[in-house]
């Protein structure tokens, strides 16, 4: 889909794009190139000098080609607003203490007026009920589906991401055995799955793996060949962030990607580890220096 | 870790060479008393002795630091023993009624046990005898015959089988079958219309070609192996299961046995009678007798036997008792430590230990024991030579004991030797002494009971038990700590002193409300001056409260200060000033399950719980069933589907695991793990001093600046002024596992020297310029962080990567084997699956890592303990530990030679040619002085052990004979052997039944008319 924007924005406008930037009542036009948008710093330095309001803080947002209030608060939520606006990049700005964050969704196409004018407009909007969405800096990653491009379609990794307590991981693992392709035909192998999600849990409510999913790797390393307390081990270790490939029981619901011959979503047979698992390992380093560098360190008593 | 990854990845070869320098792994020598003994043999010429075991170990012991020892691929029980006299060859035989023999070949510079020949009967040999198809399929004994070129073998179907030796194959067409000995037997000899399965064999003394044949149903036949018929003939009964009967010069002979107790309230006793003119002796054992033998002249010309000794083995303990010195006493085996003779609750081994601790240890033992007189007799199993250098340093391994005892062990060689005992039993008020009125009724009665042996398993007060134990070499001093919340410091003293034991409790809880202790009351100890025998006398004891039990403990004598951990809390506590100087709770306060009681009860809350909840199910489904059984046809037809559905569907269900990190309230977070005395940086960079580390169950590491008055120079007790303690720094690591333990490297990345060593120019001083670091141990990874502000510099995530846990740390020294002089420090980390990793330090780079201990053996991956050059002890049964060295050049095991003269020619070129099989000790010893020996046995030597003769003249002494009559005519002028071995291959019932014919009190009469 965005690749299609892309490219219907580049046909439209010859390297510039006009923007139209809005804070209180006051609009401020300019100009902005294409091709090389600048960092969302060196843009948010922009609209306060344009405004001048140096010193405000303030949410920056933009409507989208649906209409969608949309923030802007990132690099690549920045680029995404260039990109995708056509041919004007419509630009909202309110400060932060005012802000609305209520204004900020998804709504959709019928709602655009609706929304606009409760932006401008804030006692208005009390009559909708909405759905109450955060800005996106206050909120965290739950999970995702991560080396796509990487993995073999029939597999799945997934990252879950455990902060405190008050939310369970909520999954339990098992025993099991899957039929695997080998140079000598179809063999049985021993293999760990997930027996059960607690509901509520995080495993669930992402709804990223499902119970009889076949656990492949932990964190990176291939799970074949362990027992499942050694499983268990490893996922309880890694707990604060884990990464776990899967074959997913259920098939269909696979990433189809366009380098690959599609078609292969069915009940497919797994000959693709084979070809793999090299590529698989070194993805996952860099993720281990953030891990779990947080052990709590109490200095400086008293008596110091 | 990245980094690391990489580096690993491009293996170094001039690192892989130098880790090849300095780590092997290598299984070196099993200390200790071997489980579960089934069989002995002892070869009079060669003095050696064999233990077989039922889980099909062989283990040859001669001269103390003269090992062997062998395994059975399969594990069967060895049911008898017979060595080939003077060949050093065993011939095993096992309860799946397979013959092994074994031979003790010269490989390199030391011999080795091996296994040449393996014989395992097929259920049908292929001999057409005349007389019915003879089946070899259980044998029951075996003789050595025709000086020992056959050996005859006893089975369950009545025939003897004959083998050739060495090669153990069968000789065709040589079966005696049951129906030709009942053809030369007398018709009223003829019990029964079969003899029954062959119980015993037994060669004659003097006549080769005779052979004593005892079948189960009672018939006894000397059988002429020349002439194919019957000699004698003789009915038996069972009462006496094993009888010796020894000449002696001055006449009176010595007749010793087991069985034929006078009553049969008896039978519960593990008794060997002694009997030598008008003296008796019963000598009563706390185990089962396995068998015995005694120890005397083999040489043909000599007259008389002269017994010197008698080595009786038992369940648990060997005794050997000196026959020639009167009374009879016990000889101290140099070996075959009764380790368990109360269950080893905890053990720790000290390293270096320097003479004068040594000296003082083994004064202090030699004070507890009695000592022999001069006369008697040194220990009399010679066989072998010792070839292993005396070792360089003295290794003490320290075991605590459930009954409350520590003991001290000699482990700086093979022979593990008990130095010294110490008890702290005596400390405290139990209700031990009924157990002493009781021997006392029981010597009033007739025979003469004498008990000998230390195997004694029953504890008086589980509360006694020792948990924790710390020395310090440099001074003497030490902690023992137990299961309720005791912990002693002990001072070693030279010379016996009453004196009064200073008492202190710890409150461990402090204010926290609302907790009740459920478990155990705390020990109440004696008050007054005691008396205390020299060794380690207590000085100060201090009691936890709740009197949990102990789970960490360490001591620093230069400080006087002693630290001590439960699953409560920990305390720290000046031993000098007898005052407590801290105390901290650790528990959660939602951990509400630590205050129950010992950690077991929880267990069995829980257990007992999920039992119960089964229970009603099973309940709940039978009762189903029954309604369903009333109902018509149809109805029970289903109900049969449903039933045969329902036990599968029970296999099926899959075993599942939680996945959920550990969160800070989890049961038993509290648990102190481990505490540490450091001479550290923990205030500044510039300023280091003492610092207490402590760290427990969820992962949390509390650092505490001590202020310890200096002593002033010279002076060797510091001022009598308060210690204190501050809290520094606390570190709750993210991943919440237990801290298993914690050491501070200095400048250099080397672990700080021990309280002591630096000061006494025995270490290197630590580098107190660069900065220090410490090491955290969790259950799950090990991190290096630095000091004083605590940041992580290193860590390997070794749960993460490895899927494994951590279950007991150390760090060692390992020395190359190329090169004298270079070292490096390693941590050396036990897995929960059994594996032993080796990793750098600081770096924490995986080194090496070993398969070590099987996974299903908690208790031996429990029990494992490292030493401080690479080596290691973990206990592979109740009674034995493994030592095995995880260091290239730090190895400890037998090397030993057997000068064994050859009796034929092709016996020794086969002995060269015979394959080399897996043994249990199959790794190649490190010569430590080559040029002292050679392979060969050497001829001259030969002459110089004490026993050399042909063949001919040997007669095993542990040749069989079945039971035996009142109206036996035996031909007694020689060496006489009479024995049942019923009891120890453990025959049917059924055939022992029949042959309990006779009431005890006959017995008794029998034993006098054999006298």
């Amino acid at each position: 889909m965005n690749r299609s924007h892309r490219h219907g924005a580049g046909s439209g406008c010859l390297g510039t794009m006009e923007v139209k930037s809005k804070f209180g009542a006051e609009f401020r036009r300019f100009s902005l190139e294409r091709s090389k948008p600048g960092k969302f710093e060196e843009f948010y330095g922009l609209l306060q000098h344009v405004h001048k309001i140096p010193n405000v803080e303030v949410l920056v947002g933009y409507a989208d080609i649906h209409g969608d209030l949309l923030p802007i608060n990132n690099d690549d939520n920045y680029h995404k607003a260039v990109s995708t606006a056509n041919p004007l990049l419509r630009i909202f700005i309110q400060k932060k203490e005012e802000a609305d964050y209520s204004a900020f969704g998804t709504d959709t196409l019928i709602k655009k007026k609706n929304v606009l004018t409760n932006v401008l407009r804030p006692d208005n909007h009390r009559k909708k009920p909405h759905i109450v969405i955060s800005m996106p800096q206050d909120f965290r990653p739950v999970s995702s589906i991560i080396d796509v491009d990487i993995l073999p379609e029939t597999h799945r990794r997934v990252r879950l991401y455990k902060y405190g307590t008050e939310k369970p991981l909520g999954f339990y693992i098992r025993d099991g055995s899957s039929v695997r392709v080998t140079p000598h035909g179809l063999e049985k192998v021993p293999g760990i799955f997930i027996s059960r999600l607690v509901p509520g849990g995080l495993a669930q409510s992402t709804g990223l793996l499902a119970v009889n999913d076949e656990v492949l790797e932990v964190n990176g390393i291939e799970v074949s060949g362990k027992s499942l307390d050694q499983v268990t081990d490893m996922m309880i270790a890694n707990s604060r962030n884990l990464i776990i490939t899967v074959r997913p029981a259920n098939q269909r619901n696979n990433v189809v990607r366009n380098s690959r011959t599609s078609g292969s979503s069915g009940q497919s047979t797994d000959n693709s580890l084979l070809g793999y698992p090299q590529q698989i390992e070194p993805s996952f380093e860099p993720e281990d220096e953030d891990s779990d560098e947080d052990d709590i360190i109490i200095e400086d008593y008293s008596g110091f | 870790m990245m980094k690391f990854r990489f580096r690993r990845q491009g293996a170094d070869p001039q690192r892989e060479k130098l880790k090849q320098e300095l780590f092997a792994f290598n299984k070196t020598v099993e200390h200790g008393f071997p489980n579960q003994p089934s069989a002995l043999a002892f070869d009079p010429e060669l003095r050696i002795m064999a233990i077989g075991t039922r889980t099909g170990a062989v283990k040859i012991y001669g001269a103390p630091g003269v090992e062997f020892t062998g395994l059975h691929r399969d594990t069967a029980t060895v049911t008898q023993m017979l060595f080939l006299p003077g060949q050093g060859c065993l011939l095993t035989l096992l309860d799946d009624s397979s013959l092994h023999l074994w031979e003790i070949v010269p490989r390199n510079c030391c011999a080795r046990l091996e296994e040449a020949h393996s014989f395992q009967p097929t259920s049908r040999p292929g001999s057409d005898g005349a007389s019915g198809p003879p089946c070899l399929a259980r044998v029951t004994v075996v003789l050595l015959v025709a000086e020992g070129s056959m050996a005859a073998l006893g089975t369950e179907s009545g025939s003897i089988f004959f083998l050739d030796m060495p090669t153990l194959k069968l000789l065709e067409g040589q079966t005696l079958s049951p129906d030709e000995v009942l053809q030369s037997v007398p018709g009223d000899y003829r019990c029964g219309k079969a003899l029954g399965p062959v119980e015993a064999l037994q060669g004659h003394l003097r006549d080769p070609t005779k052979m004593l044949i005892g079948y189960s149903r009672g018939l006894l036949v000397i059988w002429n192996l020349a002439a194919q018929c019957a000699h004698r003939v003789f009915l038996g009964n069972q009462a006496i299961n094993k009888i010796l009967w020894r000449s002696c010069v001055s006449g009176d002979h010595f007749i010793i046995f087991s069985g034929g107790m006078p009553r049969a309230s008896y039978g519960d006793r593990h008794c060997v009678s002694v009997l030598r003119a008008e003296t008796l002796v019963t000598l009563d054992f706390t185990s089962r007798i396995i068998d015995f033998f005694t120890v005397h002249s083999s040489q043909l010309e000599d007259e008389f036997d002269e017994p010197q000794a008698l080595a009786v083995l038992l369940e648990e303990e060997l005794v050997v008792l000196d026959l020639q010195t009167p009374g009879w006493p016990a000889l101290p085996a140099p070996y075959l430590a009764p380790l368990h003779s109360s269950a080893i609750t905890c053990s720790a081994h000290v390293a270096n230990v320097p003479a004068k601790l040594w000296a003082r240890l083994v004064s202090a033992g030699e004070q507890q024991s009695p000592q022999p007189a001069p006369t008697a007799l040194s220990w009399p199993i010679t066989g072998g030579r010792n070839l292993a250098q005396e070792p360089l340093q003295r290794g003490l391994l320290l075991t605590g004991h459930e009954d409350g005892t520590v003991r001290f062990w000699d482990a700086s060689g093979v022979a593990l030797r008990l130095l010294y005992k110490l008890s702290t039993a005596s400390l405290f008020q139990t209700d031990c002494d009924h157990s002493d009125s009781l021997a006392q009724a029981a010597e009033d009665d007739w025979p003469p009971f004498r008990k000998v042996g230390c195997f004694d398993p029953y504890s008086d007060d589980p509360r006694l038990g020792v948990q924790k134990v710390a020395l310090c070499k440099y001074t003497a001093h030490m902690v023992v700590a137990g299961t309720a919340g005791q912990v002693l410091v002990l001072e070693l003293s030279d010379m016996p002193s009453e004196q009064v034991v200073s008492v202190a409790s710890v409150d461990l809880l402090q204010d926290r409300e609302g907790f009740t202790w459920k478990g155990h009351e705390r020990l109440s100890p004696r008050t007054g001056p005691l008396p205390w025998p020299a060794g380690f006398q207590p000085r100060v004891l201090v009691q936890c409260l709740p009197p949990a039990a102990v789970t960490a403990v360490t001591l620093h004598a230069e400080w006087s200060l002693v630290a001590f951990g439960t699953s409560h809390g920990f305390g720290l506590f000046d031993y000098q000033r007898k005052s407590p100087v801290l105390s901290r709770c650790t528990l959660h306060p939602n951990d509400s399950l630590a205050m129950e009681g010992p950690l077991s009860r929880v267990k069995s809350l829980k257990k007992s719980l999920r039992q119960s909840f089964r229970r009603i199910r099973k309940s709940r489904v039978s009762g189903k069933k029954r309604t369903v059984i009333a109902n018509s046809k149809l109805q029970e037809a289903n109900a049969q589907l449903a039933e045969q559905a329902c036990p599968h569907d029970m296999e099926v269900t899959p075993v599942q695991r939680r996945i959920e990190p550990r969160s800070a309230d989890d049961s038993l977070s509290g648990v102190v793990r481990c505490l540490y005395f450091a001479d550290t940086f923990l205030r500044d960079a510039t300023h280091h001093g003492p610092t207490m580390w402590a760290g427990t169950n969820s992962g949390s590491v509390f650092a505490y600046a001590l202020e310890v008055p200096v002593a002033t120079a010279g002076g060797e007790k510091r001022p009598e002024r308060a210690v204190e303690a501050v809290l520094g720094k606390e570190v709750q690591l993210m991943h919440r596992a237990p801290v298993v333990a914690i050491a501070v490297l200095d400048g250099r990345g080397r672990p700080l020297p021990e309280p002591y060593e630096a000061s006494r120019d025995l270490a290197q001083a630590p580098d107190m310029q660069g900065g220090h670091a410490v090491l955290i141990a969790s259950e799950e990874q090990f991190k290096v962080f630095t000091l004083p502000k605590v940041s992580a510099k290193t860590k390997f995530k070794l749960t993460a990567h490895e899927g494994c846990r951590v279950r007991k740390v150390a760090l060692a020294t390992f020395a190359s084997v190329a090169c004298e002089d270079y070292t490096e420090t390693g941590l050396a980390c036990l897995t929960n699956l059994g594996d032993v990793h080796i990793f750098s330090v600081p770096g924490l780079r995986p080194q090496v890592h070993y398969p070590c201990i099987r996974k299903e053996d908690i208790s031996g991956i429990a029990s494992c303990v490292f030493t401080r050059h690479g080596q290691g002890f973990y206990l592979i049964s109740p009674s034995e530990f493994e030592r095995f060295s995880l260091s290239a050049r730090n190895i400890t095991e037998p090397l030993c030679s057997l000068d064994i003269s050859w009796p034929h020619d092709t016996a020794h070129t086969r002995l060269q040619e015979s394959p080399k099989l897996s043994q249990a000790n199959g790794t190649p010893g490190v010569v430590l002085d080559p040029q002292k020996h050679d392979g060969i046995p050497d001829p001259v030597l030969s002459k110089g052990a004490d026993t050399v003769e042909p063949p001919e003249a040997s007669l095993s002494p542990m040749s069989i004979d079945s039971a035996i009559s009142a109206d036996t005519t035996f031909d007694t002028t020689g060496d006489v052997t009479v024995e049942d071995v019923k009891d120890f291959l453990g025959s049917s019932e059924e055939s022992e039944k029949s042959l309990r014919t006779v009431a005890e009190e006959e017995a008794r009469t029998r034993t006098i008319l054999i006298r």
